[in-house]
């Protein structure tokens, strides 16, 4: 009988990896650096001990490889959190954070902005503007139409997704094909090259407050997945849970595609890995759906950018790791599913 | 499944729950009624009326059996009791207090609820549905401590189910199921319970198993309203049947007396019988009533 669970010494473990993970991923690349390197400049920039290394060692590890590592470690944490919340919240365990239709309106504002030529920060903030946009409309919908049942509001979201998705179509097919339209095709792949350290300062402080809001709700989130009636008469209140669990995961789901364009398959993957490491308990799933997703993307980031000469796009990768992962985690579990 | 030999009424006696403190608390004052509906009228948006003047009172340790055809209103009326809906006139009030006043987590540290049946599709343990029962007792950011997992382990062990604590909830048996569910309500420590149809989906056995927990829960100062499609749960197991019929109470008192043959023809329009018959005890035997469908072939007449 477990009544102290195991996961607090499993999400320490999955905590070490992590450290380590990003430690040998500062070292990657081309210009390639030792751990030892990678911990004398990290010790002395981050917490002010040893002497540190200068010259471009320090350069590359400041000014090229933090931001990017960052950038994966939020994009896959945010992703992975905000699909795990929207799974137990919709029941549903096929759900991803593209549920409402966000990465597509994210993408859409992306598309527009590189279509008029915006700024990179105005992208971020278009993409970003645009993705809530679809959540709001998503959202809309259901409390229009179907008085707030959960099965339209994914209705509306795959309707949203499948509009900004055309609109999205329409931008490419608007865009000069020299120039604008590989612009807006890389965009949707999905890349974390484009990170900076200035630009990540409002993400991470998006991402950063929607995990701790998560947090609070992780218990009544857990007993709504159980059945609506149910968790009314176990003392969660519906209405307020589902707001605060949209509104943290769409803000996350949209700061990630802002970021790194639309990344698929983690926030569906990974929230089950979760699953299976600690059981379908959302306070239990939290800490590891997000410390995994952010060692995954992490993973995949390296690859990404040391397997070829080419900056791989993120987004395809993603998805060619996704797939036969999911057949395998569909053969485990997925009787229990349907 | 060991039930009965751990579930008797006496052991069950020994272990008050702390769901009597309420009974217990004022017992010196004015008799408020644990359930009290007072011309309870509901309407859904669309449709006519589903309750019409719905006026009942269940005391502590009381079972009240809801019987009717499919559309009397019997559910609509446990969801009125739950605050999942809004009666449109009269009030529905738990031991003084008016049920649409209270927030979720107030009302259901008084009402508990047993569903038919529970589904998702994730793979909780037993044990974790059962420990949900504290959800409304946690603080407002917290989640359950391993004090709380202990506590809803021991409703499990009461219920003679504890072996099957960390077995995936979708996997067990019906009555299984059930029994966990009904952990869960004992969890919350709610002075009334409410049933809904807590043996359709079950097998014989687990029926009579279900209802014997259910009738000694009553004894522990519970008050239990549960609805049924078998009058003779009616009969044998409740202290109170309440006839519905069009969302209008037809009839509400004893069930010795309530649930006859007349009254079960004309509630679910086929001939019943309803009869005694002595059953073996102790001390000598007692009679108790059981009700008996009267097949056509047998009916005198036309009509029954």
């Amino acid at each position: 009988m477990r009544l102290w669970p195991a996961d607090s010494g499993r999400t320490i473990l999955l905590g070490v990896v992590l450290l380590v993970l990003v430690v040998i991923s500062f070292g990657l690349g081309r210009y390639s650096l030792s751990p030892v390197t990678v911990v004398r400049i990290l010790a002395h920039e981050v917490a002010g001990i040893g002497a540190g290394v200068q010259g471009q060692d320090r350069a590359v590890v400041m000014n090229i490889r933090l931001p990017r590592i960052l950038a994966a470690l939020l994009v896959g944490a945010a992703l992975s959190s905000s699909g795990a919340a929207y799974q137990t919240m919709f029941r549903n365990p096929l759900v991803s954070p593209e549920v409402l239709g966000v990465a597509a309106g994210a993408g859409f504002g992306a598309s527009v902005s590189i279509l008029i030529g915006l700024p990179t920060a105005a992208l971020q903030t278009m993409s970003f503007g645009c993705g809530l946009l679809a959540a709001v409309l998503a959202v809309t919908i259901a409390r229009v139409v179907g008085r707030g049942s959960l099965i339209i509001l994914v209705l509306g979201g795959v309707i949203i997704g499948a509009m900004f998705n055309a609109l999205i179509s329409s931008a490419q097919y608007l865009a000069n094909p020299e120039t604008t339209l590989p612009e807006i095709t890389f965009w949707l792949f999905g890349n974390l090259g484009r990170a900076s350290m200035h630009s990540l300062i409002l993400p991470s402080m998006i991402i950063g407050v929607c995990l701790i809001v998560l947090y609070a709700v992780r218990w009544p989130l857990t007993v709504l997945a159980t059945g609506d009636d149910e968790a009314r008469s176990l003392g969660v209140n519906r209405t307020r849970i589902w707001a605060v669990t949209i509104t943290a995961s769409t803000l996350m789901t949209a700061t990630a595609v802002s970021i790194a364009g639309i990344i698929g398959w983690v926030g569906l993957v990974v929230p089950h890995l979760a699953r299976f490491a600690v059981g379908p308990s959302f306070n239990r799933m939290l800490p590891m759906t997000t410390m995994l997703g952010a060692a995954y993307l992490l993973v995949v980031d390296d690859v990404a950018r040391t397997a070829t000469t080419l900056d791989l796009p993120l987004g395809i990768l993603t998805a060619l790791i996704g797939a036969p992962f999911f057949v395998a985690l569909l053969a485990k579990a997925g009787r229990q599913w349907l | 499944m060991a039930l009965t030999s751990e579930t008797t009424p006496e052991a069950a006696a020994g272990t008050p729950p702390e769901a009597a403190r309420g009974a217990r608390a004022k017992a010196g004052g004015p008799a408020i009624p644990r359930v009290q509906l007072d011309d309870l009228t509901f309407t859904y948006p669309r449709g006519g009326h589903r309750l019409t003047g719905v006026t009942l009172t269940v005391e502590e340790s009381e079972v009240c059996c809801l019987l009717g055809p499919n559309g009397a209103g019997k559910t609509t009326l446990l969801k009125c009791l739950l605050g999942l809906l809004r009666p449109r006139r009269g009030t529905v009030q738990i031991s003084g207090h008016d049920v649409v006043a209270l927030s979720a987590r107030e009302l259901a540290r008084l009402v508990a609820y047993v569903p038919q049946s529970a589904s998702t599709p994730f793979p909780f343990t037993a044990l974790d549905i059962a420990v949900m029962g504290r959800t409304p007792h946690l603080g407002a950011l917290a989640s359950p401590s391993p004090a709380d997992r202990r506590g809803a382990l021991e409703q499990l062990d009461r219920l003679g189910v504890a072996r099957l604590a960390d077995r995936s909830f979708a996997q067990l048996s019906g009555g299984e199921r059930q029994l966990v569910l009904l952990a869960r309500a004992l969890v919350q420590q709610a002075p009334v319970l409410i049933l809904d149809e807590p043996t359709a989906a079950l097998d014989y056995g687990n029926e009579v198993r279900i209802l014997q927990v259910v009738t000694e829960l009553a004894q522990d100062d519970h008050s239990v309203i549960m609805t049924s499609h078998q009058p003779s749960h009616a009969l044998t197991y409740s202290d109170r049947a309440v006839l519905m019929k069009d969302g209008q109470v037809v009839a509400n008192g004893h069930p010795d007396e309530v649930v006859t043959g007349e009254s079960l023809s004309s509630l679910y329009g086929v001939p019943v019988h309803v009869t005694g018959v002595d059953l073996p005890t102790l001390d000598g035997s007692r009679e108790v009533r059981t009700c008996v469908p009267i097949p056509a072939r047998l009916a005198p007449g036309q009509n029954g």
